[in-house]
């Protein structure tokens, strides 16, 4: 085998997991374009809006507005506490602290423990305490368990890079802790941070086995779209997929525009 | 031991409690529950063994467990050789430097997508009348449409692959993109081949990736009950799907003791990869 011809091969090799990693979402993207009287495979059968149309008339869906709204917010507490708990965290394991090791423990603990057991445990808990769970409360705290490692080992892979020089600078010149974390540290990390952001939302957003349990009487979009699987047989659940993939690709796409402006911002 | 100092103590509160209250806690409240009674209509506080008794003495879970373990040990088997491939052509064979990152990027973003969707959307590809049986059948490889594709056990397989391929590739890359360039130039200076650098070179300095990216896989499949429920058509069986059973019928106790049980195996396994390899250096 030719060294050319090899690296063909490979190159294949990848095009094809790339294609193996979107092709199935593509064509649900295509089928949700289904005509009225289209089904759930090819071929299609005229091309409409209709399955979005009915994706937006309640009877269709269980509630979906009201767990997109559920799921929006609470993506958007997981993603602040995540960016904030993770930041303060990281900062405390740049030095040696009582608890540090144990604290780590159960961070990595928290990654690997299956989430259903996660799921089962808040519930139980929430349940022996008295407490109604809810998604808000039981629900936000267990998928809180799942950004939070993600937030944290990125935070520790940016500080293994961080030149300690800049913040030493910085206090030679004067600055207080919180001026140097303000004024140096926070700035050069931004990126990172915003990439924390975007983990604990899109985690959150999509979050299913953690949440099932936890959730209470109120659905989110997973739980509503999980629901959907064993009772809707119409493109509408391709529509959903459509609309809830276009979403996290927004805010995916959202994320990096504001990393290449921070990036031409500091390179001016 | 460290002098207690304030402020990192400070800082590192908010997740010390987080994880406390959601994760440590519930874990015990597992391993209390799991010795409690039950009826049809709640849990009773009590200390037995019963439950215990009931997972490891009944050939359904042994069964359940077996066929848990085979899809762990297949999804492995494939997605390390997959994610090993993959992980080697973006480090090694793109040289272009954003091209790189463009492409892990491309290869990054469906883990930020919704896993239920990423298994719907199989549907239309591998139904009876999916896009492989027609195409299949247009070719004239087949008579009738393949009933094995969807809701089986190979559709089970696929779509861990599909999920939690990333999880292997991402590590696996990490650990690859800090290999010096210079050890496989001397490899080939040496006279090594192609594949010997890779098997002599690549491979060792790759282990603690594969490693991390095991870790994650195994523990995934090995707690998995919405794929297994979704993808096999409720025609095979996990020990998460086990657990989820018995939480739909509120036979809490029983579910618990599932748990640990599940739980202790899970340690189990990650602590065996831990001691074939050390991870340490990539923390």
């Amino acid at each position: 085998m030719t060294g050319t011809f090899r690296r063909y091969v490979l190159l294949g090799v990848l095009g094809l997991f790339i294609l193996f990693l979107y092709g199935p979402t593509l064509t649900i993207l295509v089928l949700s374009f289904q005509g009225p009287d289209g089904g759930l495979t090819f071929p299609m059968n005229g091309v409409s809006l209709h399955w979005f149309a009915r994706l937006f008339q309640t009877q269709a869906v269980g509630d979906f507005g009201g767990s997109l709204t559920r799921s929006f917010t609470l993506a958007t507490m997981v993603m602040v506490t995540t960016v904030v708990v993770s930041l303060a965290a990281g900062m405390a394991f740049r030095r040696k602290f009582w608890g540090a090791g144990p604290l780590f423990t159960l961070t990595v603990a928290s990654l690997i423990i299956p989430s259903i057991l996660v799921s089962l445990g808040v519930g139980l808990l929430f349940n022996q305490l008295g407490f109604d769970p809810d998604w808000y409360s039981s629900a936000f705290g267990a998928q809180l368990t799942w950004t939070l490692p993600f937030g944290l080992l990125i935070m520790f892979a940016v500080f293994n890079r961080f030149n300690r020089a800049w913040e030493e600078a910085a206090r030679d010149l004067g600055a207080t802790p919180w001026q140097s974390f303000r004024h140096v540290v926070l700035p050069i990390i931004l990126p990172s941070v915003i990439g924390i952001a975007l983990f604990g939302f899109t985690l959150s957003y999509d979050e299913f086995a953690r949440t099932l349990l936890t959730a209470g009487s109120d659905n989110t979009l997973p739980l509503e779209i999980f629901g959907m699987t064993t009772s809707v047989t119409t493109p509408v659940l391709y529509a959903l997929g459509t609309l809830t993939t276009v979403f996290s690709f927004f805010v995916i796409l959202v994320s990096l525009v504001i990393v290449r402006v921070l990036a031409a911002k500091r390179g001016a | 031991m460290a002098r207690l100092k304030p402020v990192p103590f400070l800082q590192a509160a908010p997740l010390a409690l987080i994880l406390v209250f959601f994760l440590l806690i519930p874990m015990f409240v597992l391993v209390v529950v799991s010795f409690f009674d039950y009826d049809s209509v709640q849990i009773i506080p009590a200390f037995q063994l019963t439950n215990y008794t009931d997972v490891l003495g009944s050939a359904v879970t042994w069964r359940t467990y077996l066929n848990t373990f085979r899809f762990t040990v297949i999804v492995w088997a494939v997605t390390v050789v997959l994610g090993f491939t993959v992980a080697y052509v973006l480090a090694f064979e793109i040289r272009s430097r954003t091209t790189q990152m463009v492409l892990f990027l491309v290869c990054t973003v469906p883990f930020l997508t919704s896993n239920i969707i990423r298994m719907i959307s199989w549907i239309p590809f591998l139904g009876r009348e999916g896009l492989l049986n027609s195409a299949l059948l247009k070719l004239g490889l087949i008579h009738q449409p393949l009933e094995f594709l969807l809701f089986s056990d190979f559709a089970v397989v696929l779509a861990y692959t599909h999920l939690y391929a990333l999880f292997m590739v991402t590590p696996i890359f990490n650990t690859m993109m800090r290999i010096d360039r210079r050890l496989l130039e001397a490899a080939l200076d040496n006279g090594a081949g192609w594949w010997r650098t890779i098997t002599t070179v690549v491979l060792p300095l790759s282990k603690s990736g594969i490693a991390i990216g095991s870790i994650f896989v195994v523990t995934m499949v090995m707690g998995d009950f919405v794929t297994v429920r979704l993808m096999s058509g409720g025609q095979s069986a996990s020990v998460g799907l086990m657990i989820s059973n018995q939480i739909s019928l509120l036979q809490y106790p029983a579910a618990c003791a599932n748990a640990v049980v599940l739980l202790a195996i899970v340690l189990m396994m990650i602590g065996a990869i831990l001691r074939i390899v050390d991870i340490r250096k990539e923390l």
